[in-house]
Parts: structure tokens; C-alpha cells; sequence
């Protein structure tokens, strides 16, 4: 039965798949139909059939793919007007190892505007709602991707982080989300944000087909100078306890840190209590640096996307506005391509750039970022792992902060530290609380932060905790 | 923090048409921003190193082996403006 | 410019001779219909990225053997950010302060760096409009962007327009010896501007400095940067202020004209490179590239003056030009035993000028003529076999069909006449055909004796030594 078929994990449908019990195209079709019917502007494409079935781990699996990777002639945005209609040349080399992998694309998924938000709200394609709460952001700037794999229209989605793009939303929906290593994942293909911050990552209902499909996006690619894949390749989680293992709290993201609702506190502070009960050592650490965080982050991302969306001009693919003089043609095609948050950074970090001021900020946050790096570096030779609460709230009201750039941005504190430092986090679902400005109760994130590399052993060990919380993994309840 | 010349000046290097509303709001909301982002001017950061790339690695390097190039009238599909095998645009100023 | 001091330091860019771009596979193009050789890299479809071409590595630490400078241990990419249609990411992969070669210097300049840089794509201008009416437009051929660029930026040590124009010419031979590059001024793969400015004599201090561009051969830059001097000269005499701006020269007419000051054009947002991970050349990378440096140009010349004796002059066109060079050592290398300097004689000075009635002078390589014909031909003039005008023609049959000299004269009958009786047979009778002059040598006019001498070679047909006719007629008299 259909219903019965999007209840299955990844790795129980490959499963299934594999030995001849489920049909490859039965289960696609399961999904298209479900994304047919999908109220929650999670999809900007769907496919209309199945491609080619391929073998592999993730034979005959259908993957939601976040509109910001390249797939060759299927529409790709980034969630912006000034992408609209463009079918790119090239496949993202994260996709095309989905697909050698076996994985079939079911469609292009919703996002903030070339990744940049934490609601969704920003998309040239309108918001993504939350599948727990029709009301409720489903965060961003992977909002679809969450969106789409909690509310059952796919089983599973890649999606990419630059400040906490996939962790946040995975929180506000209640599904695990992982950013990897900086390096894990080659960048090639996937339409640039912030450079040296973004990278591809799985969106899943469970951590096993998080391992799933990080397992197989990950790799040095010869097209990007910057991965270098993860040594060994990612092993899939088994886990059942945390025997051994120590985890730091970081003060400054924990039990210091301003504006963390209490709801969210509580399902923490549980959490905690279950890692202690599952064998793992917990006490409190500190990272001096991480309340810098946002300050450095957004000078750097800013200013990294100012140039990286330079190339959106109007002059050899996507929205052209005419006029009479090239200037013209340029600032107009801009203005009108191009949302309030991204005019927004694009500003912001020009003007970071600038002749005078590179110093104070540019060269100010490089810093910042190193020190934050550091930090980790030194609370990684005491602890194996450190842990905070992946959003300081739970979903909130769609438009509640799109007034406020700088409370949205805050939104990212406990995000946003690790890409500056480069190492890998996950959020898994911890728990339910209901939101300090009243309403049912709403998923909350527990995040698990690894040294560089540690990728396999982070999954292992979210894998022991996830089996502790039995939150249920299997995403929101329609 | 940011006046609206300095915003009609970012703007312009960015090639952004602003309106003056856009230029009112945007002269508000980069202030605010930048306020928090001040913070950082706080930190000693004395002797340390700027993090370029967090990642260690050096010397990748691409063989100088030709591969065929991209059919032309395929890429210039999707120009807004193709002409004559090219794309056009309109001409700079002088 | 006795009073002022000119103070000129180069901008150099060389268009590596890479197969591919310097970011991408595409190979590079000469002359092919356009955009024929693009990809979404170098087009800057979203979601690229750069790859570095291992060749251009190599290149650029040719060059920076070459120019004797310091390789840094670590060298960074920048981007520089501007929007510009032949500019597709809306920025330049560049370096910025961490270029890939520091202090370096070539004959009596010193070079401050030299840097890796992707070339821009080419835009022309169309009368005919756009998508709107009324309005001029450019089409884009990308076929050129991407092409990897060494750029060299020299200190401002040159005191002259004809000192730039040498040392260009220094280097350009130099960096052709390497074979990294075309370096044609007028195909484009080096490209030359200048930063001027003049001082009063003798002060340390250094003026407003403008930038010259668009001089596309060695003559044009001497000229358009001995027009800036005297423009700069005539302001400052005049009261006025020399203003910092870029300046367009204009080879129909040699006049400069300031390109529009674009406000914002100079603030490039420099930041590293993200996409890019830092070079760090290794020793042996370094060792490589020095060991793989030929005998440099300004060596060779210096090696022909003390080691050969050769004249400054016949020792710079041997040394410079890459076919010269090459062609002189395999004469010399034939071991005819005649001596380098008339061997060097014979090339820059016969050769040349046969090669050029032939239309041919830039190949002495390709020519019939080879080295070892000619280094035989210096021979036989050298141990008076052949007259030198007798050697003339040989040479001309040499350029036209090739061959040996030595068959050559025999089948012509050029060699020299040898036997004293015939010769003062001709003398005499010369003598007897020109009488004037005849008595106008014998008054004291030394100079009638040319005439005589013209007949000797007319009945000789050449095949007379110049000195020992001349010898003859003076002691027949």
C-alpha cells in the first residue's frame, strides 16, 4: 500500500528493493504521487517519470534535491527569480553519484533564495510551510528538503549548510540533517553561497540513511580543488550505546546563551541526561569565541556571496532586464532577479570589502574564524564530541521575524560556529516542546558537533542516541 | 552607522538599482547589522593568522590535457541575447 | 629632458603557451569561430568551479627562474571583482599579495613581481543594436577567457622611452627562449603598458604617474611613452599638475587620450580566493623549472662579447633573436674551422640581408641556406678560396636553392683568381678603359681608384679580392 510504502526508511526500502520484495518503480510512484499533492510549496519540480534504475546502496531510492545543485537540463533556481527557466549545462557531481549510486531524482526542492535565510520565507517561489504546522516556518534555507522529507513527499533529500542551512531546518521539523566535513562533499555543481562554508549534506527521517547518503555523495572530485572526501569513506552507524565517549557543553551555546526558549532547554537538558544513562561522559566546555560567531559569520558569508552572485548579470544566461546602456542592463536585471535578502547581503558584503574597510571587517572575521577554530580544536582534546541545542527556538510564525534581519540572523548562534571552523555537525530530533509564544508542541534539534573527519564516528554515535530518544523517525504526523 | 551616500556608493559597485524608499531602509538595516557585527572590533586578535581556507591542502593541480569544449549553440540557448555565435550585450560606455 | 628625470616602470602580460585554459580543460583557440572553445567554467554558468592548470605552475616558475626572482613558499589566488561583459564570474581569479614570484631582475631592471592571472574574454563593438533600438552593442566571444596570463611588474627603474623599448625587447627574447609563450605584441600574447612619470633631476621623490596602454609593438611603445614624457615635461613646465589617470594610445597618430575615469573602477574588493587552495612549490618544482631554463638571451649576448669577441651589435641580434641564435651555434657547430667572428659576420650581416630580399628574414631556420653551408661558405672567403663579392653570390644561390658552396663555386667558376699574371692582366686592361680616373689616382684622389676597381670586378665577374685589386691598381700606376 502506498501509505505503508512512505513509512519505509531508505536503507528498509533498499533493503527491500534489493532483494526483489519492492518494486522500484512501485515505490517512485508511491512519491510522485505523494509530491503531486504537496501543500507545503515544497516542490518546484517534480518529475514526471522515473529515470533510468540504477544498482548501488541506493538502488531504485527517490531523492528530493534542493534547487540550489545542478541538473542538466531539468529547471534549477536556487529559489531566485533571476534563475527562472534556466536548465543548466551540467549535473552537480553530488547528483550524479546519487544516481550512480542507484537514486533516482524526484524533484528540485523549495529554498531561501541562493541559500540565504532561516525560514523560507525568502524564496523567489514563495514560503515553505512547516508539515508540523501550516503556520510555522519550516527554517531554511533547506526548508524544502526538511519540508518534503517530514511531511512524508520524499524519503529522503540533500540539501546544503553554510551557517546551518540543513541542521536548523532538520530541528524545526523534526528529521536528522547533517553538515559534513568542509571537504566531504564536492561543491561542484552546487550554485555557490558562501564558499568556504557551504556543503552538501543528507536531510533523512533516520541517521542510518543519513549515513546512506552521505556515504554516497562523498568523495574528491577533480572538479573541486577543495574536497578531499572523508578517508576511509563513512562506514554506516551500529551503535547502541555511549560507552566511552565524552561530551562537552559549551557554555557560551548552552547555559550562557541568550534566547533559547524553555522548551527547547528542557528537551535538551534530557537529552543530555540520556547520554549520561547510555554510558557517555558529559560536563561543561567552553568555546570563547562561538558568541563571535555570527558577527564573523556574517561579514564572511556576505562577502563571499557578493561575489559569487556577480556572475548573475543578464549577460549569458538567466533574467536579462533590457536597457539602453550596459550599466543599465546590469543594475536593473539585478533589482528585479534578485530578493530583499539577497540585495540585502550582496551589500552588506560589498561593502565589507571595500577600499577601507576590508580590514576592519573582512580581515576582523578571518581572525574571528580562527579563533573559533581554535576553540574547537582545544575542547576536541578533551572531549570526543560537543553538543548544543540545534535552534534556540522551536518553528516560529511565518513572517514573526522577516522585519528583523538581525533577529533572524541570530537565530544561527549555535549553527553557524562550526562551518567558520570546518568541522562536521549533526541534528537529530530530540523531543517535542511547545514554543514559548504558545501552540501545540513542535520538534526540537539536538546538535552533535566532531572534530574534522569524524564524520563516521559522529553518525555512530547520534545513531546510540537517536535509538535512546525514540523520537519515532519517521517525520511529521499530517 | 551607514549613510545613503555610502549605500548609493555600495550599491553602485554591486551594479544594485535601489529606490529611494530601498535606499531609506537598506541605509537602516545594514546600520543595525553592522552594530552587531562591530563586536568583533572588541576581540584582541593580535599575531593571529587570518583562516583563509580551513581546509590543509595545497598544490592540487589539473593535467594540461585538452578536453572537448561545450557545443556553442547549446550554451548560447540559453544567452537572453544571441547574436551572430556571440553574446551580445549592450556596449559600455566609452 | 635635461632638467627632468623620466621614471618608467613596465607592465608586462604573457599568454602562456598552455594547451588548456588556465581554470578548465578548454583548449585555447587562434582565430576559431567563436565561442567554439568554452564550457560552464569559463562561461560562469552557476555553480563552477576553477581547477588549476598544473602547466601554467610550471611556466610561471620558468619565468620566475629566468628573471632570477625569489619564489615565495606559499603563493594565494584573489579574486578581483569588477563587472565587465568579457568578465564572466564578474571577477578576475588573480593574485594579490601573495603573488607566486617577488625581486627579481633582468638586464638593469629590477622586477618586483610576477603573477598567475586568467585572461578576459574579447568584446567587439557592433554598430547595429541590440534589443533596443537606437542603441550601440558588443558581442562577447569568450574563446579567450581563461587563457592562463603570467603578469610582470618591473620597478621603476627605466630612465627612457628607447631604454623601454630595449629592455621589452630583452624581454620578450628572453621569454620566447623559454618557449612558454608566443610573446607577439601583435597577435596579442604580450602585452605591454607603462607607468609614467618625471621628476625634477636629481630628487627622490616620486611624481603623479599615469598609465599607458594600447601600444601593441616595441615601436609604439618607445613613441607613446616618449609623447607622455614630453606631455608630462610641457605640464609641469607650465605650472600644472600631472594628473593620475589612464591613457589610450593611438597608433594611427601617436596621440594619448584619457580613457573615462570610471569612479569606481579601482576598487577591486581583493579577498582570497576561495575556491582555490594555495601553491606552494616545492624545491624540486623550483629546481625543475631553473634546471629547465636554456641559455638565457642577456647570457648568450654576454658570452658572444667575452668568450667569441663579437661586437656588441652582432652579438645582440645573435642573442636576441631566438632563429639567429639558434642558426649561428649549429655553424658554429659545424667545425668548418673558420673562425666564429666571420661565421657571425656572415649571419647578421650577408644572411640577414639575403633573407630579406627573400622575403623570409624572421626564418633563418627554414631557410635553403643552412648553417653548415654558410659556416663552410665563411670558410672559403676566409682562407681567400673566394672573393667576398664571389661569396655574395654564392650565398644568393644558397637562399634560392640550397646546395654546397664549394660546388657551387666550382660550377659558376667563382673562385678566386689566384694566379697574379691574369689578374694583372685584367688590371692593366681596366686601367687602359678608364683613364680619368686613372689620372686622377695618380694626382692623389684616392677615391677615382673605386671606379677602376668596378671594372676589374665587371671583367672578373667578382671572382677578384676587393683589397688586392686595389693593391694592384695602385702599384700598376
Amino acid at each position: 500500500m502506498a501509505g505503508d510504502l512512505i513509512d519505509l526508511t531508505v536503507a528498509e526500502a533498499a533493503e527491500r528493493i534489493r532483494s526483489g520484495e519492492l518494486a522500484a518503480d512501485e515505490y517512485f510512484d508511491a512519491y510522485r504521487d505523494a509530491a503531486s499533492r504537496d501543500s507545503l510549496n515544497a516542490f518546484l519540480w517534480t518529475a514526471e517519470d522515473a529515470e533510468e534504475g540504477g544498482d548501488g546502496p541506493l538502488g531504485g531510492i527517490p531523492i528530493a534535491i534542493k534547487d540550489i545543485f545542478c541538473t542538466e537540463g531539468i529547471p534549477t533556481t536556487a529559489g531566485s527569480r533571476i534563475l527562472e527557466g534556466y536548465r543548466p549545462p551540467y549535473t552537480a557531481t553530488a547528483v550524479r553519484k546519487l544516481r550512480e549510486a542507484g537514486a533516482r531524482v524526484l524533484g528540485k526542492v523549495n529554498m531561501d533564495e541562493f541559500a540565504m535565510g532561516s525560514s523560507n520565507e525568502n524564496s523567489g517561489y514563495g514560503p515553505v510551510l512547516n508539515p508540523w504546522d501550516s503556520g510555522r516556518v519550516p527554517g531554511g534555507s533547506s526548508g524544502g528538503s526538511a519540508a518534503a522529507v517530514a511531511g512524508r513527499l520524499a524519503p529522503c533529500a540533500i540539501g546544503t549548510d553554510t551557517g546551518g542551512s540543513i541542521r536548523q531546518p532538520a530541528a524545526l521539523c523534526g528529521i536528522v540533517g547533517m553538515k559534513p566535513t568542509y571537504g566531504a562533499v564536492s561543491r561542484y555543481g552546487m550554485i555557490a553561497f558562501a564558499s568556504s562554508l557551504d556543503q552538501c549534506g543528507p536531510l533523512t527521517r533516520d541517521v542510518t540513511d543519513a549515513a546512506l547518503v552521505l556515504q554516497a555523495v562523498e568523495g574528491r572530485d577533480p572538479c573541486d580543488s577543495t574536497s578531499i572526501g572523508i578517508e576511509g569513506g563513512i562506514g554506516l552507524p551500529s551503535s547502541e550505546d555511549l560507552k566511552g565517549l565524552s561530551f562537552g557543553i559549551p557554555k557560551e551555546l548552552a547555559s550562557e546563551a541568550e534566547g533559547i526558549e524553555s522548551g527547547v532547554k528542557e528537551v535538551f537538558e534530557r537529552t543530555v541526561a540520556l547520554i549520561e544513562e547510555l554510558g557517555g561522559e558529559v560536563s561543561e566546555t567552553e568555546l570563547p569565541h562561538a558568541p563571535h560567531g555570527i558577527s564573523a559569520y556574517y561579514v564572511l558569508a556576505p562577502a563571499e556571496a557578493s561575489a559569487n552572485l556577480a556572475r548573475f548579470d543578464g549577460v549569458r544566461y538567466g533574467m536579462r532586464v533590457d536597457a539602453g546602456d550596459l550599466t543599465e542592463m546590469y543594475e536593473e536585471t539585478r533589482a528585479n532577479g534578485f530578493g530583499d535578502e539577497v540585495k540585502r547581503r550582496i551589500m552588506l558584503g560589498t561593502y565589507a570589502l571595500s577600499s577601507g574597510y576590508y580590514e576592519a571587517y573582512y580581515g576582523r572575521a578571518q581572525r574571528v574564524r580562527t579563533k573559533i577554530a581554535e576553540d574547537f580544536s582545544k575542547a576536541f582534546e578533551r572531549f570526543d564530541f560537543v553538543v548544543t541545542p540545534t535552534s534556540p527556538t522551536v518553528a516560529f510564525k511565518l513572517g514573526a521575524k522577516t522585519d528583523d534581519p538581525l533577529a533572524m540572523y541570530l537565530n544561527d548562534y549555535c549553527t553557524v560556529p562550526m562551518p567558520l571552523a570546518g568541522i562536521p555537525a549533526i541534528s537529530i530530533p530530540a523531543g517535542l516542546a511547545a514554543p514559548d509564544d504558545g501552540g501545540p508542541e513542535l520538534p526540537v534539534g539536538f546538535q552533535i558537533a566532531g572534530p574534522a573527519f569524524s564524520d563516521s564516528a559522529m553518525l555512530d554515535a547520534a545513531h546510540a542516541l537517536e535509538g535512546a530518544i525514540g523520537f519515532g523517525g519517521n517525520g511529521a504526523t499530517t | 552607522m551607514i549613510d545613503r551616500e555610502q549605500v548609493l556608493h555600495v550599491a553602485k559597485l554591486a551594479r544594485l538599482k535601489l529606490n529611494d524608499e530601498e535606499v531609506e531602509r537598506m541605509a537602516s538595516e545594514l546600520s543595525g547589522i553592522l552594530e552587531h557585527v562591530e563586536r568583533i572590533s572588541e576581540l584582541d586578535l593580535d599575531g593571529v593568522e587570518p583562516t583563509s581556507h580551513v581546509i590543509a591542502l595545497e598544490n592540487v593541480l589539473r593535467p594540461d590535457q585538452p578536453r572537448r569544449s561545450w557545443d556553442r549553440d547549446e550554451m548560447l540557448e540559453r544567452a537572453p541575447d544571441p547574436a551572430s555565435g556571440a553574446y551580445r550585450v549592450p556596449s559600455p560606455q566609452a | 629632458m635635461s632638467d627632468y628625470e623620466a621614471v618608467i616602470g613596465l607592465e608586462i602580460h604573457v599568454q602562456l603557451s598552455t594547451k588548456t585554459k588556465m581554470f578548465c580543460g578548454c583548449s585555447l583557440s587562434f582565430g576559431d569561430e567563436p565561442n567554439s572553445h568554452t564550457c560552464p567554467v569559463c562561461l560562469g554558468h552557476p555553480g563552477t568551479l576553477p581547477t588549476m592548470n598544473e602547466q601554467a605552475i610550471r611556466y610561471a616558475l620558468m619565468i620566475a627562474a629566468a628573471l632570477e626572482c625569489e619564489v615565495p613558499e606559499r603563493s594565494e589566488f584573489a579574486r578581483k571583482n569588477y563587472f565587465y561583459p568579457d568578465l564572466p564570474k564578474g571577477y578576475q581569479i588573480s593574485q594579490y599579495d601573495q603573488p607566486i614570484a617577488v625581486n627579481g631582475h633582468l638586464g638593469d631592471i629590477r622586477i618586483h613581481r610576477a603573477h598567475l592571472e586568467e585572461d578576459a574574454a574579447k568584446l567587439t563593438h557592433v554598430g547595429e543594436s541590440g534589443r533596443i533600438h537606437g542603441s550601440g552593442s558588443s558581442l562577447v566571444d569568450f574563446n579567450r577567457g581563461g587563457t592562463p596570463l603570467v603578469e610582470i611588474v618591473t620597478e621603476p627603474d627605466i630612465r627612457s622611452a628607447a631604454q623601454a623599448r630595449e629592455w621589452a625587447q630583452l624581454l620578450r627574447a628572453t621569454i620566447r627562449r623559454l618557449g612558454v609563450s608566443d610573446v607577439n605584441m601583435e597577435e596579442g600574447s604580450l602585452r605591454v603598458d607603462g607607468n609614467i612619470s618625471i621628476r625634477p633631476a636629481g630628487s627622490d621623490e616620486l611624481g603623479v604617474k599615469t598609465e599607458l596602454k594600447n601600444m601593441n609593438s616595441f615601436r609604439f611603445l618607445e613613441r607613446g611613452i616618449e609623447a607622455e614624457l614630453i606631455r608630462q615635461r610641457e605640464l609641469l613646465e607650465g605650472g600644472e599638475q600631472v594628473e593620475q589617470e589612464t591613457l589610450h594610445f593611438h597608433p594611427e597618430d601617436g596621440s594619448l587620450t584619457p580613457l573615462r575615469s570610471k569612479e569606481y573602477a579601482h576598487d577591486y574588493r581583493y579577498f582570497p580566493e576561495p575556491d582555490l587552495v594555495p601553491v606552494a612549490p616545492t624545491e624540486k618544482m623550483i629546481a625543475e623549472a631553473r634546471d629547465s631554463l636554456p641559455e638565457l638571451p642577456a647570457a648568450r649576448r654576454e658570452r658572444y662579447v667575452s668568450e667569441i669577441g663579437l661586437p656588441e651589435e652582432a652579438a645582440t641580434t645573435l642573442a636576441f633573436h631566438e632563429g639567429y641564435g639558434e642558426y649561428f651555434e649549429r655553424a658554429l657547430g659545424a667545425g668548418d674551422g673558420a673562425p666564429a667572428k666571420s661565421i657571425a659576420n656572415w649571419v647578421t650581416g650577408e644572411l640577414v640581408a639575403a633573407l630579406r630580399q627573400a622575403g623570409d628574414e624572421d626564418d633563418p631556420l627554414a631557410s635553403k641556406a643552412t648553417p653548415e653551408a654558410v659556416a663552410a661558405l665563411a670558410g672559403l672567403v676566409e682562407s681567400r678560396t673566394v672573393s667576398h663579392g664571389a661569396g655574395k653570390q654564392v650565398l644568393t644561390k644558397l637562399v634560392a636553392d640550397g646546395g654546397e658552396p664549394a660546388e657551387i663555386v666550382e660550377k659558376e667558376g667563382l673562385a678566386q683568381i689566384s694566379d697574379s699574371a691574369e689578374l694583372e692582366g685584367i688590371v692593366d686592361r681596366a686601367i687602359e678603359a678608364e683613364p680619368e680616373a686613372a689620372e686622377q689616382v695618380r694626382q692623389g684622389n684616392d677615391k677615382a681608384v673605386g671606379r677602376i676597381v668596378g671594372a676589374v670586378m665587371k671583367e672578373s665577374m667578382g671572382r677578384a679580392d676587393g683589397g688586392t685589386v686595389t693593391k694592384l691598381i695602385k702599384e700598376r700606376l
